[in-house]
C-alpha cells in the first residue's frame, strides 16, 4: 500500500536494535560469565554503536530507502538489518539475530499500535533518532549523518496529510499482523497481556486535536446550535496534552519510541520460548522487485573495511549456552536466507544474480574461522564449532 | 440492550483497514455471508441462522503476473442489486467481482499502475451498489469507476468514471436501490474529509459537495437523504445530503472511526473505532423541523482491540457483528 514506509521502518527498528544492543552489551559487561575472559569495554560498545549508526544513517543507504517503494517481506528486512548489525565489530549468530528481530519488531508493533494519531509516528521516529544521537554524541562525523537524515525525514514527511500517515500505519500494522511474541519486559510493565496482545486503555488523555467523547450537538437549518446532550463514553478520558515538537530538536511529549530498557534489569529482554514463525503468504520465490531492492540496499550500505589485525567479535545475546545448542539443533543450522533464494529461483536478471552472489559471498566471509585471536570471542567460537 | 453471542472463528485475523467487514443476508436459505480481509486474502464464512453450520472459503487477490509482489486487498464488500448479489474485492492491482458466494470470478478490472513507482500509492477502495444495475468503486486518485452490471452473466462494462474528488476515496454508500425515487442516491467520501453526493443514472449527476476539514472521512452512509459520516477525529457528522446543512455533530470516539453502519428499517446507527468501542445510536428525522436527532443507546467494549469493521446483520438492527485488528474471529451481538 504505502510507498513511504521503508525509512521509518529502518529508523525505528534500527533504533530498537540499538536500544537492545546497548542494554545487552552493558549486561555482558557486568555479567559474571565473562568476568575472566575479557569484558566489553565502554570503548567497544561505542565502536559497535558508531559502526551500526554509521551504516544505517549513511547517505547512500538513506537515499535508497527514501525512494518510493513497497514494503516487502520480513526475510528481506531481517537480511538488511543483519547486514547493518554486522557493519560494526560485532557478530551475531543467527539465533541471536532471530531473537533480536523478534524483540525489535514487537517493540515497534507496540509503538505503532498505540500511536495516538497517525502523524505521531513521526514523533516516535524522532524519539528514536534523539536517543541514537545520544549514543554517538562523541563522534561528530556520525552525529552529522544522523542530523542530515533527520532533516531529510522532516523534509519528506512533515507535509504529508493525516490520511497518508494512516495508510502508512495500516501498511505497517498489516506487516506486523499475527505477531504475538511475549516479551518479559512488556509483560512486567503490563503493556502486553499474557496472551501476547497489547493493552489498549479506554482512559487517559485523548490525542491532540481530538475532543473527549461524550457530546452530541444538534443544529437548526441555519447552522445555529439548538441542543447539547451528553452520553456515557464507557471510558474515562481527559483532554489532550500539548502537541509534541516535530523539529530537529524539541520535546516530543509522547514517550513511545524512547528507550524502554534503560531502567530495567538485563534479564528482562527475554522473549517467550515459542519463537515466531510467520506463515508467509508470498510464494517461495522472492519477487524480482524485492530482489532488486535487496541488492540496492545491500550495495548502498557503507562496507566497513575491517582492519586486518582485528576481526569481528561474535556474541551470544540472549540465551544460555545450553539453550543455544538446543535451539540450533532443533531448527537445523540456519542458513542465511540469501542462499536459499538463489538456489530456488530461476533468475532471469543476470546482473541481479551476480550482485546477490557477491553480497552473499560477503556473508560467507564473515562466518567464524578457526583463526580468530580475540579473547572475547574464544569461548563462544568454540561453541560455534560444535554446532 | 445487546448481549454477546458465540463468535465465528475465521481462518486469519482481520487487517487494519476501514470498513473491514462485509455482511450479506440470504433469507431464502437462512444463511448469512461474512467477509473479512486479511492482507491479500478475503476470508468468507457462510453461517446458518441456527448456528449449526459454518463453511469457509478464501479468495486471493489476483496478480497480473507471477513476477510481481503480492497485492494487498483494501476492501471486500457485497453489492446487492435488484437482479443479483455480487461480491466486490478491491486491491492494489485492481477490482475483482465474484458471485456472492465467492465461487466464480465474473469480472476483473486492472488499475493503471505507473511503470516506475511514484510516492503515491495506487489502489481501489470504496464499494457500493447503486440504482438498478450499477456498482461504483473508488480509487486512490479520487476517481469513481461506474460499472454497469447485466442481470446475469459476466458482461460487466465500465460505463463511466466520476471525477469529484482530489484525494483517495475511502468509502462509498447508497440508498434507494431499485424502484424507490430519491433526489440523490449515492455518496462518496475521501481522505480529505470531502463528501460528494450523486444521482445515479445513464449519466451520473453530482448534486453536492460537502467540504471536509483535512481529516479523512473513513466511513459514510446515506439514509433518508441524510449523510452520516465518520472521521479520523472520532466525530460523526450528520448532513442533509443535497444541501450540505449540518444537522448534528457527535464527539463519538477517542480515536479514528473505522466503520459506520445503518439499519434502514429502524434508524439504528452503529459506529466503531480504534479506541476499542462500538456504539449504537438511534437516528430520528423530525419532519416538522426537518432536523435529525441522534440519541445514544448502547456501548460495547472489545477489550484491547482496535476495531476495523462493524455491521448490522439485518435491516432492523436486531444483531450486529464486529471485527478487530489481529483478531481471528467475528464477534456477534444480539438484542436482548
Amino acid at each position: 500500500m504505502s510507498m513511504r514506509t521503508l525509512p521509518l521502518v529502518f529508523i525505528n527498528l534500527g533504533g530498537e536494535m540499538l536500544y537492545i544492543l546497548d542494554q545487552r552489551l552493558q549486561a555482558l559487561n557486568t555479567s559474571e560469565d565473562n568476568s575472566e575472559k575479557g569484558v566489553w569495554s565502554e570503548n567497544d560498545r561505542k565502536r559497535v554503536m558508531n559502526g551500526i549508526v554509521g551504516a544505517m544513517f549513511s547517505k547512500d543507504f538513506m537515499d535508497e530507502l527514501l525512494k518510493p517503494q513497497q514494503l516487502y517481506s520480513h526475510r528481506t528486512l531481517k537480511t538488511v538489518l543483519t547486514r547493518i548489525a554486522h557493519a560494526s565489530i560485532m557478530r551475531l549468530n543467527p539465533t541471536s539475530m532471530d531473537r533480536l528481530y523478534e524483540l525489535m519488531v514487537m517493540a515497534f508493533k507496540y509503538q505503532i499500535f498505540l500511536c495516538p494519531r497517525p502523524k505521531d509516528l513521526l514523533l516516535i521516529t524522532y524519539n528514536h533518532i534523539d536517543t541514537i544521537r545520544e549514543f554517538v554524541k562523541d563522534t561528530p562525523v556520525v552525529v552529522n549523518q544522523v542530523d542530515e537524515t533527520h532533516r531529510k525525514i522532516i523534509e519528506v514527511y512533515s507535509s504529508l496529510p493525516e490520511g497518508e500517515f494512516q495508510l502508512l500505519r495500516q501498511t505497517l500494522l498489516i506487516f506486523f499482523q499475527d505477531m504475538h511474541v511475549r516479551v518479559s519486559l512488556f509483560l512486567k510493565i503490563q503493556v502486553q497481556n499474557p496472551n501476547g496482545r497489547f493493552a489498549l486503555s479506554t482512559s487517559g488523555p485523548v490525542p491532540h486535536g481530538i475532543d473527549v467523547p461524550g457530546l452530541i450537538r444538534t443544529f437548526d437549518g441555519k447552522g445555529r446550535e439548538v441542543r447539547r446532550s451528553e452520553f456515557p463514553s464507557g471510558g474515562s478520558y481527559s483532554s489532550s496534552v500539548r502537541e509534541g515538537c516535530f523539529e530537529l530538536h524539541g520535546d516530543r511529549v509522547i514517550r513511545l519510541g524512547m528507550d524502554m530498557y534503560t531502567v530495567n534489569h538485563p534479564e528482562e529482554t527475554h522473549t517467550s520460548k515459542d519463537t515466531f514463525v510467520k506463515t508467509d503468504n508470498t510464494p517461495n520465490l522472492l519477487a524480482k522487485e524485492e530482489l532488486n531492492l535487496l541488492a540496492r540496499l545491500m550495495g548502498s550500505m557503507k562496507a566497513e573495511k575491517e582492519p586486518k589485525a582485528e576481526t569481528g567479535f561474535w556474541i551470544n545475546l540472549f540465551t544460555t549456552d545450553q539453550e543455544e545448542e538446543e535451539e540450533a539443533g532443533a531448527s537445523g543450522l540456519a542458513e542465511e536466507p540469501l542462499f536459499e533464494v538463489i538456489n530456488i529461483q530461476a533468475m532471469q536478471d543476470e546482473q541481479v544474480t551476480t550482485e546477490l552472489a557477491r553480497i552473499a559471498g560477503q556473508f560467507a566471509d564473515e562466518e567464524p574461522s578457526g583463526n580468530l585471536s580475540s579473547s572475547k570471542g574464544d569461548d563462544l567460537l568454540a561453541m560455534m564449532d560444535d554446532l | 440492550m445487546y448481549h454477546k453471542e458465540k463468535s465465528i472463528q475465521i481462518k486469519n485475523s482481520a487487517s487494519a483497514l476501514y470498513n473491514n467487514l462485509g455482511v450479506l443476508r440470504i433469507a431464502p436459505r437462512s444463511l448469512t455471508y461474512f467477509t473479512v480481509v486479511h492482507a491479500n486474502v478475503v476470508n468468507m464464512v457462510s453461517a446458518s441462522w441456527d448456528g449449526l453450520n459454518y463453511s469457509h472459503r478464501q479468495l486471493q487477490s489476483k496478480e497480473p503476473n507471477v513476477a510481481t509482489s503480492t497485492s494487498l486487498i483494501m476492501q471486500a464488500a457485497f453489492c446487492a442489486l435488484p437482479s443479483r448479489d455480487l461480491l466486490v474485492v478491491t486491491s492494489q492491482k485492481g477490482i475483482q467481482i465474484y458471485e456472492s458466494d465467492g465461487s466464480t470470478m465474473v469480472y476483473w478490472h486492472a488499475l493503471d499502475t505507473p511503470d516506475t513507482p511514484t510516492d503515491q500509492a495506487v489502489f481501489a477502495r470504496g464499494i457500493s451498489a447503486v440504482g438498478k444495475s450499477y456498482i461504483c468503486v473508488g480509487d486512490s486518485s479520487g476517481s469513481i469507476l461506474v460499472f454497469d452490471v447485466p442481470s446475469k452473466g459476466s458482461n460487466i462494462t465500465l460505463s463511466d468514471v466520476l471525477k469529484g474528488h482530489k484525494k483517495s476515496i475511502t468509502d462509498i454508500a447508497s440508498e434507494c436501490s431499485g424502484s424507490q425515487d430519491c433526489i440523490a442516491d449515492l455518496i462518496s467520501a475521501d481522505d480529505g474529509g470531502n463528501l460528494c453526493v450523486w444521482k445515479s443514472g445513464e449519466e451520473f449527476q453530482r448534486f453536492n459537495n460537502i467540504p471536509g476539514f483535512d481529516i479523512s472521512c473513513t466511513s459514510v452512509k446515506l439514509w433518508k437523504g441524510t449523510a452520516v459520516a465518520g472521521y479520523g477525529t472520532g466525530q460523526i457528522r450528520l448532513y442533509e445530503a443535497v444541501t450540505g446543512i449540518l444537522h448534528a455533530e457527535v464527539n463519538a470516539h477517542a480515536r479514528w472511526i473505522y466503520s459506520l453502519d445503518i439499519a434502514p428499517f429502524s434508524g439504528l446507527l452503529l459506529s466503531a473505532a480504534e479506541d476499542s468501542l462500538v456504539r449504537v445510536w438511534h437516528l430520528s428525522i423530525k419532519p416538522e423541523s426537518l432536523s435529525v436527532e441522534v440519541a445514544h443507546l448502547h456501548n460495547e467494549c472489545v477489550t484491547d482491540t482496535q476495531i476495523c469493521g462493524a455491521k448490522f446483520c439485518d435491516g432492523d438492527g436486531h444483531a450486529f457483528a464486529v471485527t478487530g485488528y489481529d483478531l481471528s474471529e467475528i464477534i456477534r451481538y444480539t438484542q436482548s
